[in-house]
This record gives C-alpha cells, structure tokens and sequence, in this order.
C-alpha cells in the first residue's frame, strides 16, 4: 500500500531558526523536508505515512499577514497533494496556536484535505478552531511533544484513511460539541454512584456531562463626558520599571505590577522595559510608549480632551499566563480601579 | 483581564495586533494595533510620525470608549 503523505506546518522556533526575535521570519516551504517535531511523527508513522514537505513560518508574520500567508500555503500544499495536514503542536503558545488552528481549518475547508493540530486547552487558538478541526488536547508545554505526537499521529491517519474518528475523549481530541454515540461498559446506575463516592471521598472524577461554560460581560456605558474622565492604563505586554523590581516572570507570571506614574511624561528606555518572555523586546525595549502609551495620553490630558490619566499603571505577562491567573489579577485591578474613581481603561496586548 | 475589568464595573478598551483572539476571549471594544511587539508605535517610522501614529490609535481607543456597543465590536478606520 502507498504511504499516506503528510505536509507539516511549524513555526520558527521549532523549525529552529530562532526564538522570539525571529518570530518576523516570513514563510517558507521545504519540499521533502523533515523539521524538528516532524522527525517525531514520522517515527509513529512507521510504514503508514511520511511527512513530504515542512511548512514553516513565524508567529508573529503568520499574525501579521493571516490572509495572504494562508493563500501562499494552500497553493503550496495544493501543489503537493498531501493526504494529510499535520500543524503544530502549539501546546499553549497563542499566536503559534492561531497559526496552526487557521492552517489546519483553511487545508480542510478550502482544499479538502484533512487535517490535524494540537494545542493545550487554554490556547486562545483552540478556542477558535476546535469546532472547524480536530485539535489533540495537549500539555501546555513542550515537555508534552511525546504525548501529542501519540494522539496526533493516530488522529491523523484515521482522519487520512476515512476511518471513523470516536468520541474526544475516546481519540484525544478537544471536544467539539458534538455528540458522538458509544457503548460504555458500566451501566449508568453503577457510573453515577461511583462518581458519587468519588466526589464525597473528595478523589477525582470526571462529569459526563459537563456544563457549558459561556462566558460573556455585558459591555459597559459608554464614557459621557471624557474630558473630565479619568483614564487607566492597563497591559498584558509587560511594561515594568527598568530591572522588573517585582520580578514578574517572563511566561506564566504569577503575579502583576502596579506602578506610579505621577509626573511621567514619556516611558523612556532608561527607565522603563518589558519583562514579556513571547514577544521580540527590541522595541519595547528602546521606547515603551509602543507598549503603554504614557506620552499621548499625557499630551491629551493636557490638552484637556481627557480628564486625568490615573496615576498608576497596571501590567503583567500575558504569555502562557494560566486563565485562571490573569482572572484572579483582573478581578483585583479592576476592583482598585472602580474604588479609585477611574471611569474607563484602555488595556493593550501584545 | 479585559472581561474582569469590565465585570468589575467600568467600559474598556482592548487594543491588540490579533484582534480574532480578542473576540474569542470577549473583549467588547476592540482596536486594531500595528505589530504585536509594538502595538502603539512603528519602529520604521521617524519618532514624529510613530508618535502621530499612537496618538490615532489612542484618540480611536477613546472614541470607541464614547460609543454604546451592544455587543463585540472591533473599531476599525
């Protein structure tokens, strides 16, 4: 039988190219090719498949050009005729994540190859993509590749075979939302009362029917009166005074930072930098300003189209920060800054 | 964070490069920004011109901070 042929789609980084201040590297193909992880997916492959090309591009390019990086690699992958599309795994890197979730999605849709990623359940990407492609459910780092290789690599030949893919929990995937039918072992009577005592004896169980969690805010009123607003600053980009005295860490911070900003003007480079661990710092870096925009606001508040810029800023890492953890720096922010008499906030990102 | 905040009572505005990951997240002002390691500015420019850059997107930023939205809305030109 003819082996099943795969094109693999991976970012700079583990193409190994370079880190964060190559994440600009534009896309590339390389026909019969075999990069980083795809060495490994070849080897669960044994006999059945062969990656026959690598796709690689850098995150912050893929999510700066989405459209016309996604043209360019449908009219690559179009050309070679894969059986399969293979992207990532992105574990929890969001713009990789974005990246292999629109590749994955846009192979399948436009050309109707199949494909397969794999990121961890947090990955804004997963979010976005889990009901357009199948995503392995992965860990949130790349300590996790082995383990996502042995679902992904499965996934994927099913999905090229035509076989029928089980229930996610049975294949590994991300749920989907769909329902998928299959016989379970235990009768219902007996599964409930074992999750019944379980839960009582305070071990670990797992719902068969879990609740949706929609989570939405209603939008605020709009600001009425903004030259007599007071303005708050807030960013998950990183911004902190020069040497990060709170030592907000570089990727999953644990904590924020709040900082007095009375009778700053402009975030120079002597005294402000980035402690942001997922983005190129060189810019940041030489002005901060394109990160926190201090020196605007301040001409504006002198201008008198705003009221006051608020004399203190909040900021963190947003980069593989747990949900959980930005939630619980948000709720705290948010509460200091209503007390505060702050009227409305612009929060930037990187 | 974006959702938190506004939880806690008051409008706010997410100025992000990705702007699909703020609407999966669900901010509900949303402006575009130029690159994501410099949001607010453009290395490529002169100081004068980036500035005038940041301050567009800013005065957006504030604009949309003035507008009643009933649901996501990304404030584009």
């Amino acid at each position: 039988m003819e082996k099943i042929k795969v094109i693999h789609y991976i970012n700079q980084f583990f193409a190994q190219i370079g880190g964060e201040e190559e994440a600009g590297h534009p896309v590339e193909f390389f026909p019969g090719e075999v990069k980083g992880p795809g060495m490994a997916f070849n080897q669960a492959f044994g006999d059945e498949a062969e990656i026959i090309g690598t796709v690689v591009c850098g995150d912050g390019f893929f999510n700066e050009n989405i459209d016309d990086t996604t043209e360019k690699i449908l009219a690559w992958v179009e050309e070679q005729k894969p059986d399969l599309f293979i992207a990532g795994p992105a574990f929890n890197a969001g713009r990789y994540g974005v990246a292999c979730g629109t590749m994955a999605a846009a192979v399948q849709e436009k050309l109707g190859i199949p494909a397969v990623t794999g990121m961890y359940v947090e990955n804004p990407g997963a979010d976005m993509f889990k009901d357009k492609v199948y995503i392995a459910s992965t860990k949130n780092s790349a300590a996790g590749m082995r383990d996502a290789v042995k679902v992904m690599a499965p996934l994927g030949l099913k999905l090229a075979r035509g076989e029928e893919i089980g229930a996610s929990c049975q294949d590994g995937y991300i749920p989907q939302g769909i329902r998928v039918n299959f016989f379970e072992e235990e009768r219902g009577s007996k599964r409930a009362v074992k999750m019944l005592l379980a839960k009582l004896a305070g071990k670990p169980y797992t719902t068969e029917y879990p609740m949706p969690a929609f989570d939405r805010v209603d939008p605020q009123p709009a600001v009425k009166d903004m030259a007599h607003a007071t303005i708050a600053l807030v960013t998950s980009g990183g911004i902190v005074p020069k040497g990060n005295p709170d030592a907000i860490e570089s990727s999953n911070a644990s904590h924020y930072g709040e900082y007095d900003i009375t009778g700053v003007n402009d975030l120079t480079s002597d005294e402000y930098e980035t402690a942001h661990g997922g983005y190129d710092p060189t810019y940041a870096n030489e002005d901060a300003d394109r990160v926190l925009p201090v020196d605007v606001l301040r001409d504006m508040e002198k201008e008198g189209k705003i009221g006051k810029l608020y004399d203190k800023f909040y900021t963190t890492v947003g980069n593989g920060t747990a949900v959980a953890s930005a939630k619980a720096f948000a709720e705290e922010i948010g509460a200091k800054l209503k007390a505060d008499g702050v009227d409305a906030v612009i929060l930037t990102s990187t | 964070m974006v959702k938190e905040i506004e939880r806690a009572g008051l409008p706010v505005v997410h100025d992000c490069t990705v702007t699909p990951i703020s609407l999966t997240v669900g901010a509900n002002r949303i402006v575009p920004t130029i690159a994501i390691p410099h949001p607010l500015g453009d290395p490529a420019q002169t100081p004068e011109e980036e500035k005038k850059i940041r301050r567009a997107i800013v005065e957006k930023s504030l604009q949309a901070l003035q507008t009643e939205v009933d649901g996501q809305t990304v404030f584009k030109d």
